[in-house]
C-alpha cells in the first residue's frame, strides 16, 4: 500500500504533466463524479444510515441532490468560468491586453466531517476538480461507513493518477498535514482548525475553514407563529440538530414564547408523530461519545425542558428537546449544541437581543424570524455573521449563488457554485504590452523631471475625470 | 496594558461604535487621505530621501500617484462595491431577496514594508478603510524615517481611533500580533509570514500576506531588444531594484547575452549618467545588513557591467552579472537590490523547465513579439501576475488582482479587489413567512412524492428576468395551490 508521501508525490507529477488542465478533462471527471451518484444512490443511503441512521429524504436532498445540482451547475458554467476576463484600463495601459486568469492550484488536501459525510467531501471536490487541481480526499473517521464507501468509490470513478483517498484519525492527519499542500480546505470544529492553520503557516499554503458556532435565532415582532414553528422545528431537527447551520438557540420574548411553544408541539408532532423514536425520519447522533457530550449537557442545564428530554443510549436518540428559562450561563449556552436540543432564551427587546449576539463570536449563520420587514433589516444591519437569513431556516446554503462560509470564528474562505471554482483557483492578473508608444513610456524614465511628473499625473488621473472612454485609442 | 494592545481595543472600541459603517464617513476618511498625500508632499518626500535616498520626482512617481488613482477609484466606486449584489435563485426562492451583503470585518492590521512604505502601508489601508474596517498599521521601522512622518502626521487628517499607528520594530509587532484582528494584511518575507501565519491562528484570522521571490525575465529572441532593455533597465534599477516585483534575474539565449548587456548598460547611462553615484535619481541600499548581503551575492559571478560600490553610502552601481549559473550565490535569494544575473538558456522551453523548478515568483515577465509565445508561457507557468513586455506597470492597473501565490504569497488587492478582499461576502436570504404551501414538500413525513417536488424546488436552478419571475411565481401559485393543497392537507 502506499505511503501518504507516495500518494501526494504521484498527484504532483500527474498535476505537473498539465492533465487536469484541459477543461474536457475536467468535464470528464465531473460527468464522472455525477455518476458515482447516481449509480450508487443505494450504497449511499446505506452508508448513510449506517452511520448518522440519516432518513432517506434527508440523505437524498442533502447528500445526494445538493452536490448533483452543484456538479451539473458546474458541468453548465465552467467553460465561461474558465475565460479570461478582460478589465478595463487607464490611459496610460490602454492599448494593452489586461485579462485575469483563473489557474489551478495544484494539489489540494480535502478534509470532511462526519456530520454531512458525503456532502462536506464531494462539494468542495467539484470546485477543486473545475479549477483543475489534483486532490487529496481525507474524509472524517467518524462516518465510518460513508468513509470506507468514498475509498471504494472514488477510486473506481474518477482518475486514480489525480485523485486519491486517504483515510485515518488524529494520527494520520497530522502526519498528513506535515506534508506541503497548495490549498487545505477543512471542515470542522475551531480547535483543530487551529492546528491546521498552524500547519498550514509552515508552508505558507492558504486556507478554507468552514468552522460553526452557535446559530443564534431571533423571534420577534409580529409575525406568523404557525409557519414560523415549522421553518423551526424543520431546521434544527433535521440531521437531529447535527448541521453547523442549524439554529442553535432561539431568543425571544417570553409572550412569544408562549404563542409559539403550541406551534412547535404541533410541528415536531405532524413531522415525527407522537414517539418520535418510531418516526423513520428522526435521526440519530453520531457515536456513543457525542451522545454522553449531549446528555450531559442537557443534565447539566438549569433550564425547564418543555418537550422531549428523552434519550435511550443504546439507540443513540434523543428526543425532538425544547429548554425554556436558559440563562447565557447555562450548560447549553457554552459551546455548539451540534444535536437536538433547542433551548429559548428570554429577551425583553430587540436590543437587548442583538446585544447579545454581538457579544458573542460571529456565527456561520444567523436566523431572524418576523413579519415586520423593519426588524429583519434591523437585525442584518447591526449583527454579522457567515450568512443570513430570514424567515427560515438552512435554506440559504442550497443556493449556489451565494458564497457559502464563515467569518470570525466560524471560519475563513467560502465555496460553493462558482465560489468553489474560485476558492481553488489562482486568479493571476495578467498585462500584455506592446512595443509601440515608447515615446510615451519615455515620461516615466530618469533622468527624472517636473513636466514629465505632469503628464504622467494627467495620464494616470484622466480616467477619474470620466476621460476613461477615449475611443480614439 | 501595552500601548500595542490599547491602540488596539481602542480601535476595536472605535469600530464597535458603528461609525465607520457609513459611506459618508468611509468616503470623508478617503478624501482625508487624499488631503493628506497632496498636502505632505515635502514632508513625505523628505521622508523617503532620508531613508532610500529617494529622488524628489521618485515620490509622486512611485509612492503617492498610484495612491492618488486608488483613493480617487475608491470614492467613485465606494457605493457600487458596497451595494448588495443580487444572485440567482432557485424556485423555492423565487420570490424571495437573495443577494450578498459585503460588510466590514473589524479590526484590521496591515503591516507596512520599507522599500515603498507609503505605497505598500497605505495602499492595504485604503481597501481597509473602503471595507468599512478600522485598521491599526504597523509602518516598517526600516524606514524609520518615513515611519515617524505617518506616525506624527495621519493623525492629524484620520480619525486617530479607528485608523492609530503603531510604530515599533520586532518586539512591538510581536506584541501586535499577541493581539486579536479581524484580518492581517502583511507585505514582506516569507519567513516573516511564517510567523505572522502562525500568530494568526491562534485566533482563527485570515491574511493575506504579498511576499517576493525572484521574478523571472525572458527575453525572446524576437523581439525589439532596444525597447525591451530599457524598460527592464528601468524596473530593475529603480528604488536600486528593492521592489518586490522587480526582474529578478533574466533568462536569454546565449546569442543575445552580449546585445542585450550592451543595451542595459546603454540604458543605465541614459538614466543615471556616467558616474550613477553623484546622480540624484540613483538612490541607495536600505542599509548596511542588506549591503552586506548583497555584496556577498556577487560572489563567484563575473560583472559585466558596474559592480562598484561604498560602503559608508550603502551605493551599490547599477551591475550585470553574465554566463551566471544556476546554482551561483546570487540565484540562491531574491536579490533585492541592483544586480542583473544574466543566465543563459536555449530557448522558452528551457526557460519553462527553468522558471517551473523554482517557487513560484510574485511576477513574470516575458519580452517577445511573439504572442502566441508568450501565451504558451503563461499556460505553461504559475505566477503571482504576469506582464509581457514590460516591468512593475501591472502593479499600477487598479483593475487588475495584485497578489502572490505558493511561496510568493495568498490574497490580492488593489482596486475592487482590495475592498472585496478586506471586506465579509455575507451571503443573505430574505424570506417571507407567507407561501407556506410551497414549504410542505420538504417537512416529515417524508414520501417518494414530495422527494419528487423538493427536488425541483429548493434545488433546480434559475435565471429569469423580471418578467419571466412575475409570471412563474402567478403560476406558482396557482399551481402549488391547487395541487399541494389537494393531496396534503394540514
Amino acid at each position: 500500500m502506499e505511503s501518504q508521501k507516495q500518494v501526494l508525490e504521484r498527484l504532483r507529477g500527474a498535476f505537473r504533466s498539465g492533465v487536469t488542465r484541459p477543461v474536457q478533462f475536467r468535464l470528464t471527471q465531473l460527468k464522472a463524479m455525477m455518476s458515482l451518484f447516481e449509480d450508487n444512490e443505494k450504497l449511499i443511503l446505506e452508508a448513510m444510515h449506517k452511520d448518522l441512521a440519516k432518513p432517506k429524504f434527508e440523505a437524498v436532498l442533502s447528500e445526494i441532490e445538493l452536490v448533483v445540482n452543484d456538479i451539473c451547475c458546474t458541468i453548465s458554467n465552467l467553460q465561461t468560468w474558465m475565460q479570461d476576463s478582460y478589465v478595463g484600463t487607464n490611459l496610460a495601459t490602454k492599448l494593452d491586453d489586461c485579462f485575469v486568469r483563473r489557474e489551478p492550484l495544484g494539489v489540494v488536501l480535502i478534509i470532511g466531517a462526519w456530520n454531512y459525510p458525503l456532502q462536506l467531501i464531494m462539494s468542495p471536490l467539484i470546485g477543486a476538480i473545475a479549477a483543475g487541481n489534483c486532490a487529496i480526499l481525507k474524509p472524517s473517521e467518524i462516518s465510518q461507513a460513508t468513509e470506507k464507501l468514498l475509498a471504494e468509490l472514488i477510486p473506481k470513478y474518477l482518475s486514480q493518477k489525480c485523485y486519491a483517498v486517504i483515510c485515518g484519525g488524529a494520527e494520520e492527519t497530522k502526519t498528513l498535514l506535515e506534508n506541503r499542500f497548495d490549498h487545505i480546505f477543512y471542515t470542522g470544529s475551531q480547535s483543530v482548525a487551529r492546528c491546521i492553520l498552524q500547519a498550514a503557516a509552515v508552508h505558507l499554503t492558504p486556507v478554507t475553514l468552514e468552522l460553526g458556532g452557535k446559530c443564534p435565532c431571533l423571534i420577534y415582532g409580529r409575525l406568523d407563529m404557525k409557519a414560523a414553528a415549522k421553518r423551526l422545528v424543520w431546521a434544527k431537527f433535521f440531521n437531529a440538530g447535527q448541521s453547523c447551520v442549524a439554529p442553535d438557540y432561539v431568543l425571544c420574548t417570553a409572550e412569544t414564547r408562549e404563542m409559539l411553544l403550541p406551534f412547535i408541539k404541533e410541528a415536531l408532532e405532524s413531522f415525527y408523530g407522537s414517539e418520535p423514536q418510531q418516526s423513520p425520519d428522526m435521526g440519530r447522533i453520531v457515536t456513543d461519545r457525542h451522545w454522553n457530550r449531549l446528555v450531559e449537557m442537557l443534565k447539566k442545564s438549569e433550564g425547564k425542558v418543555v418537550i422531549g428530554g428523552e434519550s435511550v443510549k443504546e439507540a443513540k436518540y434523543i428526543a425532538p428537546t425544547v429548554v425554556v428559562d436558559v440563562t447565557e450561563s447555562d450548560a447549553l449556552m457554552q459551546e455548539e449544541i451540534f444535536g437536538p436540543i433547542l433551548p429559548i432564551l428570554t429577551i425583553k427587546s430587540l436590543d437587548e437581543g442583538i446585544n447579545f449576539m454581538n457579544e458573542r463570536e460571529k456565527p456561520l449563520a444567523l436566523y431572524a424570524f418576523s413579519d415586520e420587514s423593519q426588524v429583519i433589516a434591523t437585525v442584518l444591519e447591526r449583527t454579522s455573521s457567515g450568512g443570513f437569513c430570514s424567515n427560515d431556516g438552512i435554506a440559504h446554503m442550497t443556493l449556489p449563488g451565494l458564497p457559502f462560509g464563515g467569518v470570525g470564528a466560524s471560519g475563513m474562505g467560502n465555496y460553493h457554485g462558482r465560489w468553489s471554482f474560485e476558492t481553488f483557483s489562482h486568479k493571476r492578473g495578467c498585462m500584455l504590452r506592446g512595443w509601440g508608444l515608447e515615446r510615451v513610456n519615455v515620461l516615466r524614465y530618469p533622468p527624472y523631471t517636473e513636466s514629465n511628473l505632469s503628464w504622467l499625473r494627467w495620464a494616470t488621473t484622466a480616467k477619474t475625470k470620466g476621460w476613461a472612454s477615449c475611443s480614439l485609442m | 496594558m501595552s500601548r500595542e494592545q490599547k491602540a488596539v481595543e481602542r480601535a476595536r472600541k472605535a469600530f464597535l461604535t458603528g461609525r465607520s459603517k457609513s459611506l459618508e464617513y468611509r468616503i470623508t476618511q478617503l478624501k482625508n487621505l487624499l488631503r493628506f498625500v497632496r498636502e505632505r508632499q515635502n514632508e513625505i518626500a523628505e521622508g523617503l530621501k532620508k531613508d532610500l535616498r529617494r529622488s524628489e520626482f521618485g515620490t509622486p512617481l512611485y509612492e503617492t500617484l498610484g495612491l492618488e488613482s486608488e483613493i480617487n477609484l475608491a470614492v467613485r466606486k465606494l457605493k457600487d462595491w458596497a451595494a448588495p449584489r443580487p444572485v440567482s435563485k432557485s424556485m423555492m426562492t423565487i420570490s424571495d431577496q437573495v443577494y450578498i451583503q459585503p460588510e466590514p470585518l473589524g479590526v484590521v492590521l496591515v503591516i507596512g514594508a520599507w522599500n515603498y512604505p507609503w505605497a505598500v502601508t497605505i495602499g492595504p489601508l485604503i481597501g481597509a478603510i473602503a471595507a468599512g474596517n478600522a485598521a491599526v498599521i504597523k509602518p516598517s521601522e526600516v524606514s524609520s524615517h518615513t515611519s515617524k512622518v505617518m506616525e506624527d502626521l495621519l493623525p492629524l487628517y484620520l480619525d486617530k481611533e479607528l485608523y492609530p499607528v503603531v510604530t515599533g520594530g520586532v518586539t512591538e509587532t510581536q506584541e501586535l500580533l499577541k493581539q486579536r484582528f479581524d484580518h492581517i494584511f502583511y507585505t514582506g518575507n516569507g519567513t516573516v509570514a511564517k510567523i505572522i501565519m502562525e500568530a494568526a491562528a491562534k485566533h482563527l484570522t485570515p491574511s493575506t500576506l504579498e511576499l517576493g521571490g525572484k521574478s523571472p525575465c525572458y527575453i525572446d529572441n524576437n523581439c525589439d531588444l532596444a525597447v525591451a532593455c530599457r524598460r527592464i533597465a528601468w524596473g530593475k534599477y529603480s528604488n536600486c531594484g528593492q521592489t518586490c516585483i522587480a526582474p529578478d534575474y533574466i533568462l536569454c539565449d546565449p546569442s543575445i547575452q552580449d546585445r542585450v548587456i550592451e543595451e542595459i548598460k546603454k540604458n543605465i547611462k541614459e538614466f543615471y549618467t556616467e558616474d550613477p553615484k553623484k546622480c540624484l535619481d540613483y538612490g541607495r541600499i536600505i542599509n548596511e545588513r542588506h549591503f552586506k548581503r548583497l555584496m556577498a551575492l556577487m560572489e563567484g559571478s563575473s560583472v559585466a557591467v558596474g559592480g562598484e560600490n561604498d560602503e559608508s553610502e550603502c551605493y551599490i552601481a547599477p551591475t550585470v552579472l553574465r554566463d551566471v549559473k544556476p546554482d551561483a550565490k546570487v540565484m540562491q535569494e531574491e536579490i533585492f537590490g541592483p544586480l542583473l544575473p544574466v543566465l543563459t538558456v536555449s530557448g522558452a522551453d528551457e526557460a519553462i523547465k527553468f522558471i517551473n523548478q523554482r517557487e513560484k515568483p510574485l511576477a513574470l515577465y516575458i519580452f517577445s513579439s511573439d504572442n502566441k509565445l508568450i501565451k504558451r508561457m503563461i499556460a505553461e507557468t504559475s505566477s503571482g501576475g504576469v506582464l509581457a513586455n514590460d516591468c512593475l506597470m501591472h502593479f499600477s492597473e487598479s483593475s487588475l488582482p495584485f497578489g502572490g501565490v505558493g511561496n510568493s504569497g495568498m490574497g490580492r488587492y488593489h482596486g475592487k479587489y482590495g475592498f472585496d478582499h478586506l471586506s465579509h461576502l455575507r451571503g443573505c436570504l430574505i424570506k417571507q413567512l407567507k407561501m407556506e404551501g410551497v414549504n410542505k414538500m420538504r417537512y416529515p413525513p417524508h414520501t417518494a412524492d414530495k422527494l419528487g417536488w423538493a427536488r425541483f424546488f429548493i434545488l433546480k436552478h434559475v435565471d429569469f428576468g423580471s418578467v419571466g419571475r412575475m409570471a412563474l411565481l402567478a403560476l406558482l401559485a396557482v399551481f402549488v395551490a391547487v395541487i399541494l393543497q389537494r393531496n396534503y392537507t394540514d
